[in-house]
């Protein structure tokens, strides 16, 4: 890839942290930097699609220690958990015999598992000896008459944000408008329901967690034409330029898919997300919005009603066990939102939360939210997290797996809202996994045993019998 | 000696090897205040931190020289240079190790000198030791990046011509030199069962010091909170004798002799009632003292549970996936207690192969392991946990062994090593085994009468809710 294209996909124009000084992918710092690289980040952004074969074209250490490791769900294929990799060897380095080496593997593959695609991501060490994956992906496709893409994501490009908008990028240049959607199904239709097609971008089905929402899709009519990746099918992303609108979810990563099917296909799309009960209302309500029909904003506000009403009754009984209680919240960028407003309604205070990735328009919306008392953390170190929480007399920790062990090590209540978690959270359903997880560690007794001293450390109370008997009389 | 198949399949499905660059981690982080930085992009490192974290769920210091696309190109020793004095401000680490990755070594970096100039510009770091070492990710795997390590750790740790200290074969201290495949449990049993003939053991790489999970009184440290100190390597040559565990050792192992004068003892593994007695002979000999009871008393426990569960493990057909320490170490105690190795897949070449009790061994990923189990008729595997969708699809139990256990907790604390760790492991796949058993199948007479009315057999209210 050159310099100037990833310049330009670093230049994303509707990400909000571009328009201010603080670039939001700025340059590593070599023995201070966190995160993975830009083919971590392209392989999250579509690993989840199911019936495609992934080869990582590089050494071991590239796929050797990624494959499988995410919670994405699918309803039906499992050919994304299938890890495939060219593992070059030595040999094939020094001899410039990757490119041979990969078109075989691509037959190997489409021999042996029959996918619908097959998506090539190239790494480090190809991308170095000048591999040229996007020539042997169009070679391998004329002759095996399956579609090939390359996804040129080497790890030394940048960032893990980086490589989400490169995995979009080549879904845009190459599957994105090779199909039309089949009609809508008759056994489908039910009357006064008229179908509206939607894309969700950036939903990853974590845990299955979108099928906490996607029901109530169904009861509205709307037809998902395709999940930008939980739960995808290659058919289903090859016809995402026919939506009528798309949301993009939390994460602002594959905003530039959003942006293009905007520019190109004039399919309008929104950012939102299925974290609390608000925002999930509140996403369905900006569907209704850009879809422009009455009825169907309608039907959306009886049922927000309705599952409005039925979830806070179900949370009733825990509120007042998490009411007041003291939150630390740290995942950076825009995700924090739909957590924190997530957390208020359950009555809980957030007491500072991390803004590591915000902009200062972000940091504004932190400030309306959360009042202007709020702390903001920019230094995410396990350190600096712990003093925050002691600071400001913390309760718990809310944050990504990276934090997990730093909290658990001392000993303070600790809940993982990332991709490796293995509960949803999404929704209204989610709600209520979310109190009770929150609840299961906040109110654990294990925490009480942990922090005593054993007793034999223990100091003894002034005045214990055993303390004083050997003592000599005063 | 079985014959080794080479990998022929252009694509690896569902690999079973991990990176030298992990292996190289993983050695350092079995040394005290110390943190590796991986010479590579960032995502190296990331990849290699989420890998061991969820292993061993711990917290894992490692670091990252974090080569971007100029660096990649251009040169990235400036990278190198300013990534151990970031490291040495910001926490002061005993030991930085540096391994290489498939990045840097196709780029052509050459450490060594990159660490020299480092000690040239900044001379105020210089109680920090650095150690390079080179592990290319495109070739070996997780355990030769682990010897390459400890290898490095001795070659720049222990001076050359040290020699051995006077006095030292009155010395009371064993040297233990370690294998990947030795788990936190593994060494803290070793070091017991050394510490039972009144010698003190100085184990290289300490994982089980580090690595063992243990709270401790401070909240957080950015180096690892215990291993092999920086001055216990250097005091390698004040011992009695080095006791080396695993055959990807011994080129370490020849170094440290070389180096420290010590006379060292061989061991491939610690599994079995053979092993065990090999080194339990040979810590008598070197201590002079006699096999106290305790450990007479554990062997007499695992010779009654190979009794006990003999027919369990006789002719029981099993299916082996791991790197070759390991490998070779389930083979040989699965074959001793009467188990025949169906199925063997090595991640990697390695000599050690040559003595595994199998018609033949596959150089290649679980794929290969999959199919041929299949083919063979498999009754149980023993891999890593990338393996259980293997075993569900083969339908067969899985025991967990070697890298990685993400959906295993505890499995880096397990004991394999030793007489308890070989009975606990017969008993586990006994059960293994009787959970699985496959009954008969009924048969019908066709002449039968009168079994019509025969209800199903009524299921328990809740069966069919639990599923493991």
């Amino acid at each position: 890839m050159k310099t100037a294209e990833i310049a330009e996909l670093l230049n994303e124009p509707a990400c909000a942290h571009n328009r201010n000084e603080k670039s939001g992918c700025a340059r590593t710092k070599p023995g201070a930097t966190a995160g993975g690289c830009s083919f971590d980040g392209a392989q999250i952004a579509l690993l989840p699609i199911a019936d495609v074969a992934h080869i990582v074209h590089g050494p071991i250490g590239c796929a050797g220690a990624s494959w499988d490791n995410r919670g994405a769900r699918s309803s039906g294929p499992a050919l994304y958990r299938i890890g495939m990799t060219t593992d070059l060897t030595e040999q094939d380095v020094i001899m410039g015999r990757g490119e041979k080496r990969l078109f075989l593997a691509i037959k190997q593959a489409i021999d042996d598992y029959a996918p619908k695609a097959v998506f090539l991501y190239s790494t480090c060490v190809p991308a170095l000896i000048g591999d040229d994956i996007e020539a042997v992906a169009r070679a391998a496709s004329a002759r095996w008459g399956v579609p090939v893409l390359p996804v040129d994501c080497a790890g030394f490009y940048g960032t893990k944000n980086l490589g989400n908008r490169i995995a979009g990028e080549a879904m845009f240049k190459y599957v994105i408008g090779t199909r039309e959607p089949a009609p809508v199904a008759a056994s489908a239709h039910r009357p006064g329901i008229r179908v509206h097609d939607v894309n969700l971008i950036g939903e990853y089905n974590i845990a299955g967690e979108f099928w906490h929402v996607a029901p109530l899709f169904d009861e509205l009519g709307l037809r998902i034409l395709c999940t930008l990746s939980g739960d995808a099918r290659f058919h289903e992303v090859q016809t995402m330029h026919r939506a009528q609108a798309s949301m993009v979810v939390c994460a602002k990563a594959l905003l530039n898919v959003a942006r293009k099917l905007e520019s190109d296909f004039g399919v309008p799309f929104f950012e939102g997300s299925f974290y609390g009960i608000t925002d999930t209302s509140q996403a369905f309500r900006d569907f209704a919005r850009l879809l422009g029909d009455d009825d169907l904003a309608a039907r959306t506000e009886a049922m927000i009603a309705r599952e409005e009403r039925s979830v806070r009754a179900a949370l009733e009984p825990w509120r007042s066990r998490l009411a007041g209680k003291r939150v630390l919240l740290y995942t950076g960028g825009v995700k924090s939102w739909s957590v924190v407003s997530a957390l208020q309604e359950l009555g809980m205070t957030v007491v500072a939360t991390g803004t590591k990735k915000s902009t200062e328009e972000d940091k504004a919306r932190i400030r309306e939210i959360m009042g202007e008392a709020t702390k903001m953390i920019t230094d995410g170190s396990p350190q600096a997290l712990l003093q925050a929480y002691r600071d400001h007399q913390a309760d718990i920790l809310i944050a990504g797996g990276r934090n997990l062990y730093t909290a658990l090590k001392a000993r303070i209540p600790f809940l993982d809202i990332n991709q490796e978690r293995e509960f949803g959270y999404a929704g209204y359903g989610g709600m209520l996994e979310l109190v009770r997880q929150v609840a299961l560690t906040l109110e654990s007794p294990v925490w009480q045993k942990v922090r005593a001293p054993a007793p034999w450390h223990a100091t003894p109370p002034a005045g214990d019998a055993l303390a004083v008997a050997g003592a000599p009389d005063a | 000696m079985p014959e080794i198949l080479k990998r022929a399949k252009p694509l690896a499905v569902n690999p079973l090897k991990a990176s030298q660059p992990i292996g190289a981690a993983l050695a350092f982080l079995g040394l005290r205040r110390t943190i590796p930085m991986l010479h590579g992009s960032q995502g190296c490192t990331a990849f290699g931190k989420v890998f061991l974290v969820r292993h061993f769920r711990e917290p894992i210091p490692l670091q990252t020289t974090a080569m971007d696309q100029v660096s990649s190109i251009m040169s990235a020793d400036e990278n190198v240079i300013e990534g151990l004095r970031v490291l040495c401000e910001k926490s002061r680490p005993e030991i930085i190790g540096l391994p290489t990755t498939g990045l840097s070594e196709t780029q052509g970096c050459d450490v060594p000198r990159l660490v020299r100039e480092f000690r040239r510009r900044h001379p105020q770091f210089s109680t920090t030791a650095v150690v390079p070492v080179n592990t290319p990710d495109y070739s070996g795997c997780l355990e030769s990046g682990f010897a390459l390590a400890v290898e490095a750790i001795i070659d720049t740790l222990l001076p050359a011509g040290a020699g051995r200290q006077p006095a030292a074969c009155r010395s009371r201290q064993l040297n233990v030199l370690a294998s990947s495949m030795l788990t936190p449990g593994d060494i803290e049993a070793i070091k017991g069962w050394i510490e039972a003939f009144g010698l003190q053991p100085v184990v290289l790489p300490d994982l089980d010091d580090s690595l063992d999970g243990h709270l401790i009184d401070q909240d957080s440290t950015p180096l690892t909170l215990g291993g092999t100190p920086k001055a216990a390597i250097a005091g390698l040559g004040g011992a009695v004798a080095t006791v080396v565990i695993g055959r990807s050792l011994h080129k370490a192992a020849d170094l440290l002799q070389a180096r420290s004068g010590v006379p060292d003892f061989r061991f491939d593994h610690l599994l079995g009632l053979d092993a065990c007695d090999a080194f339990t002979v040979t810590l008598a000999e070197i201590s002079g003292q006699p096999v106290p009871p305790a450990i007479e008393r554990q062997r007499a426990q695992l010779q009654d549970a190979m009794v006990d569960t003999h027919f369990m493990t006789g002719s029981l057909r099993i299916g082996l996936a791991a790197d070759p320490d390991l490998l070779v170490a389930l083979g040989q105690f699965l074959a001793g207690v009467g188990g025949e190795i169906v199925t063997a897949v090595a991640s990697t070449r390695a000599e050690v192969l040559a003595d595994l009790p199998a018609a033949c061994v596959c150089i290649g990923d679980l794929e290969d392991l999959e199919c041929a189990a299949r083919a063979q008729r498999a009754q149980i595997i023993v891999a890593n946990s990338h393996a259980a969708p293997s075993a569900q699809r083969l339908q067969v139990p899985l025991l967990r062994a070697g890298f990685p256990l993400y959906d295993w907790v505890g499995g880096y604390a397990r004991t394999w090593a030793g007489y308890r760790g070989a009975r606990q492991a017969l008993f586990d796949i006994a059960n293994l085994f009787l959970g699985s058993h496959h009954d008969i199948p009924v048969h019908r007479s066709i002449y039968r009468v009168g079994d019509d009315g025969d209800a199903p057999p009524r299921a328990p209210s809740d069966a069919g809710l639990v599923h493991h």
